[in-house]
């Protein structure tokens, strides 16, 4: 295929993706962007060109052990209900925008972890980045037929393409200074990607099983035949086992922590309950994705059997060496979509976190307290725009000038190791009280050195090519020092093997670090707010102790130089609205203190965040047993409150909404009145018409009051029961006969036939206000034309069921329940107000309970509602009425 | 002859309502919830709007919304006659652009002046 045909192809699909980008950003609330699948179809930026190409690749030379890096997810996310719903919290109550924000807080807001995790993630990420453009570049000649390397950037397309998706994730990544912010024009094209990649890998699948082949059972017969088969397919006994173990544990350890990941999973996440979709979601596509992996390798070494081929490119070659060019476009574009997710989102998230973390805190905070918020703004973002720049460059360099000429799979393998490094000190963190800033921060730097001892160092050379004996006999010749094997283990393969021992040590170190030094208090109270997050998250800013002086005038200046005067206002306000606060108060409290480091976090990471909100305030010292001892109480004080306020609450929305119902009828008495005495020379009929007006609404009033005291005097017990038995039929008569009148009026049919007699004891005044509420209701809502109202009984062993039916519209589902709700009125009431108070169904519910009976409504068929109620009975009286 | 819209869901309030500025020669509409509210204020064009705030479906917060962002309505003068009371409630009014606030139950004769103030 041409290049320039290739290219153009190129170019028309990243303006597609550009515009996704765009109209995504534009309509930011639409359902097409925040829903559950789109968020799902994002976390599968984990499967990069690596996956598309590589799993490929190794799945021909070492059978299904490309398998292990897609068990660890599954095995992992079903857990994420609990443990990533979490991570999430703290993360959003915090504005936490990345890993290295989340270690470094965990840790009391440690500048140094923040900037250690920064370089970790950029020294692992890097690389892979690169090996995503070496994957475009490779693939592109593949499909070109191109086999001369250009050695200048001026030729090669992917210094274009990488410069494209720089600027990108540059204009889509920060529309906005706070990173904790989503970005949703970059992740609503990642998930249009993801579907890409999944589909036409599904093809290029299909097409290999069943048109190149007849289907699996065709492709196993022939590749069983070749040479090796039998030993690309095992496991390898116990030692395999092992291998596969610790490549499930590292992949596990991946899909959480790659910066990538954590910045889909959790900073972009939009609603907690999106994750539950993604537990079966995700697993379903990452098992949809390598269900024809292990058949397009067998395939490709069955045809391929005698000639050179990257078996990596095996989906490119297969259907190029058949003529279908077409085809292999589209596993391209395939291919090229999962390399430029990756890419972009792994320069967000690594930008954020060069920025927040590394550059912001140690270079340019006291710059940044002198600035003005416009300048500053724009500060952090070229800062960003810049990261995101050098990254895409640099990556693109390390392509080109270092001989990346290992296979895809083993790079990706180094990342992951490295970024595994991190795991004890957030997991630690997580669920460890006592993980200590100290120990993490040994920990992290002993694994990172040994991983870079037992794997970056020896595949250096081994990729150079240069000659020396490091490997084979280890550092001055000592054995035990062999980079492969350290220590005389020699169970392990490469990746596993330095899993193993930078984990091993990194845990030690952290775990005995941690156990012997105590923390500062600051460290402590985090690791209380993080450790038993669910326990401190409804404390909010009351989670944070601190002690102190500080003027709210001086935090205000702060936060104005970052967020500008209305954006610090706006906040400020709602903090007060939240606690309470008199806006005059001059004195900042902890809340304040708690509150404006993390209006900064966002923008500027939290350990400038806690910088500079500190440079204005003075802080004492406060011991660890205080901090606790404080904590402990806020919560306990937090807990009985809560209980008494929602008590609070009901009964002033109850006041509140008693006030407004005796105000309506009141409004219009004295409105009326006032027209009356005002206008002498009013119209007789209109003069009559204001004045029933004004004696139906003082009607009006009374009743409310009588119904309210009513209410109140079953609701507190303060009326006792007249409990006597009476015959339920004759209740029901003698109801019917007040209510004859209005059936009458209303043209309605009223029928009693279904009811039985039984004796049962109940106090039959209220009864018959129930009866009374409930016929009068059926009777107004009956069918206008032809209505009929039915009561029946039926009887069981414990109860006696009296129903009311109409032929009316039936009930709205979900006003089924809230209709005995005090003054409950439905939102899809017709326009005109129905008579009463509003209370009616509210006592019914009352008196029945009060009988210990229930009451509830259902609608019926063809339509209709039936409202029904209970009474006990007793069991001596069941006897009795059936002998009777 | 000057128009107002009258919305409210008490239909002896709107009744009252319609016949004092009837009585000063105004051009009365009524409209019992927000959305018809929202209809004959888009067909109409009052001057002035005295608008209830509790109502079914759409409540005068959202009408009173729905005009500041639509600049053929945007400078309809507009009234809350509410029996909501409070100083949020009141602040929160004035805050989305109502231009004048009362509280029910109300004195027709302040009313009417408010009102012929606001088109003064």
């Amino acid at each position: 295929m041409s290049s320039f045909l290739v290219i153009t192809i190129i170019v028309v699909y990243l303006a597609v993706i550009f515009y996704v980008a765009y109209w995504a950003e534009k309509n930011s609330k639409s359902v097409w962007v925040n829903n559950p699948y789109v968020y799902a179809l994002s976390l599968a930026v984990y499967c990069t060109a690596w996956t598309y190409y590589g799993s490929v690749g190794l799945a021909a030379t070492s059978g299904l052990k490309f398998l292990a890096i897609y068990v660890g997810p599954i095995i992992i996310i079903p857990t994420w209900v609990i443990l990533m719903r979490k991570i999430i919290r703290i993360s959003k109550g915090n504005k936490i925008s990345s890993i290295a924000d989340f270690i470094s807080l965990r840790y009391g807001n440690s500048r140094f972890l923040g900037a250690l995790v920064t370089l970790v993630c950029v020294l692992a990420i890097v690389p892979y980045i690169s090996l995503q453009l070496k994957a475009i570049s490779e693939t592109f000649n593949v499909i070109t037929n191109h086999n001369i390397e250009t050695n200048s950037i001026i030729n090669d397309t992917t210094f274009y393409i990488a410069i494209l998706l720089a600027v990108f994730a540059a204009f889509f990544g920060t529309q906005n200074t706070d990173a904790s912010e989503r970005h949703k024009g970059i992740i609503t094209a990642v998930a249009v990607e993801s579907i890409i990649k999944l589909v036409f890998f599904l093809v290029i699948g299909v097409y290999v099983t069943y048109y190149l082949f007849n289907g699996p059972s065709d492709i196993y017969t022939q590749a069983s035949s070749l040479p090796n088969f039998e030993i690309q397919q095992k496991i390898n006994g116990i030692e395999g086992g092992f291998n596969w173990f610790f490549l499930s544990m590292l992949s596990m350890i991946a899909i959480m922590l790659l910066p990538r990941q954590f910045q889909v999973t959790v900073v972009e996440n939009e609603r907690e309950k999106y994750l539950k979709k993604v537990t079966w979601l995700f697993p379903l596509y990452l098992l949809l994705f390598n269900i024809f992996v292990i058949f397009i390798a067998w395939g490709g070494n069955i045809v391929f059997q005698n000639k050179q081929v990257n078996a990596d490119f095996f989906t490119l070659m297969l259907p190029l060496q058949n003529g279908h060019e077409f085809l292999a476009l589209l596993v391209f574009l395939g291919g090229f979509s999962a390399a430029i997710s990756m890419v972009v989102l792994s320069t967000l998230a690594l930008s954020t976190m060069l920025s927040n973390n590394l550059i912001i805190p140690y270079g340019f905070l006291s710059k940044f307290s002198r600035g003005e918020s416009e300048k500053n703004t724009e500060s952090i973002k070229s800062i960003r725009r810049f990261s995101i720049f050098s990254l895409i460059i640099v990556a693109y360099f390390f392509y080109k000038f270092f001989t990346l000429n290992r296979s895809l799979v083993s790079i990706g393998l180094i990342s992951f190791v490295l970024i595994a490094q991190l795991a004890p000190s957030f997991f630690g963190g997580l669920f460890w009280r006592r993980g200590s800033s100290k120990g993490a921060k040994y920990g992290i730097i002993i694994g990172f050195l040994i991983t870079v001892y037992t794997l970056v160092i020896p595949f250096t050379i081994d990729a150079q090519s240069i000659s020396t004996s490091f490997i084979s006999e280890g550092l001055f010749e000592l054995n035990y020092l062999k980079p492969y094997q350290l220590f005389g283990l020699n169970i392990f393969e490469p990746v596993p093997h330095a899993f193993f021992w930078s984990i091993f040590f990194n845990i030690l170190i952290y775990v005995l670090v941690s156990v012997n030094t105590i923390g500062t208090s600051r460290e402590r109270n985090f690791a209380e707010m993080f450790v038993d997050n669910n326990k401190y998250a409804s404390l909010h800013e009351d989670a944070y102790i601190w002690k102190g002086e500080a003027y709210v005038q001086d935090i205000k200046k702060v936060l104005t130089r970052f967020l500008g005067e209305d954006r610090t206002e706006r906040a400020l306000n709602l903090f007060n609205m939240k606690y309470n606060i008199n806006k005059s108060t001059r004195v900042a409290d902890a809340r304040l203190v708690n509150f404006s480091e993390k209006l900064l976090t966002g923008s500027i990471g939290s350990a400038s965040a806690r910088i500079l909100i500190s440079s204005v305030v003075k802080e004492d010292e406060i011991s660890l047993p205080e901090v606790l001892k404080i904590l402990d109480e806020t919560q306990k004080a937090k807990e009985s409150n809560v209980e008494l306020k929602e008590r609070d609450k009901q009964k002033d929305e109850f006041l509140d909404t008693v006030a407004h119902e005796l105000k309506t009828p009141i409004t219009s008495i004295r409105a009326l009145s006032e027209i009356l005495l005002d206008d002498e020379e009013i119209d007789k009929e209109i003069k009559h018409k204001f004045l029933t007006s004004i004696v139906s609404e003082s009607e009006r009033v009374s009743r409310l009051i009588n119904n309210i005291l009513d209410l109140e005097k079953l609701a507190t017990g303060k009326e006792k029961l007249d409990l006597i038995e009476h015959s339920v039929k004759e209740t029901i008569e003698r109801t019917i006969g007040t209510v004859k009148q209005l059936s009458v009026n209303n043209k309605v049919n009223l029928n009693a036939n279904g009811v039985v007699d039984f004796k049962v004891e109940f106090d039959e005044d209220r009864i018959q206000q129930v009866l009374i509420n409930l016929l009068s209701n059926a009777i107004k809502f009956a069918n206008s034309e032809k209505g009929e109202v039915y009561i029946s009984t039926k009887i069981d062993d414990t109860e006696i069921y009296i129903c009311v039916e109409d032929n009316g519209k039936g009930i709205v589902t979900e006003d089924l329940n809230s209709i005995f709700n005090k003054f409950y009125q439905s939102k899809n009431q017709t326009r005109l107000k129905p008579i009463g108070s509003g209370l009616g169904l509210a006592i019914s519910k009352q008196i029945i309970e009060s009988h210990k009976g229930k009451i509830w409504a259902e609608n019926i068929k063809p339509n209709g509602a039936k409202l029904t109620f209970t009474l006990p009975i007793k069991h001596e009286n069941y006897e009795e009425n059936i002998d009777s | 002859m000057r128009k107002i819209l009258i919305v409210d869901d008490e239909p002896n309030i709107v009744m009252s309502l319609e016949y004092i500025f009837k009585k000063e020669n105004f051009e009365v509409f009524i409209a019992r919830d927000g959305a018809e509210a929202i209809e004959i204020a888009e067909d109409e064009l009052p001057d002035i709007v005295v608008l209830d705030i509790m109502m079914p479906n759409v409540d005068g917060y959202q009408v009173l919304n729905h005009f500041k962002s639509h600049s053929s309505l945007e400078n309809v003068k507009v009234i809350f006659l509410s029996a909501k009371n409070k100083l949020s409630d009141i602040e929160l009014g004035m805050q989305l652009g109502a231009d004048k606030y009362m509280t029910k139950p109300f004195s027709t004769k302040k009313l009417v002046k408010e009102v012929k103030q606001l088109l003064a």
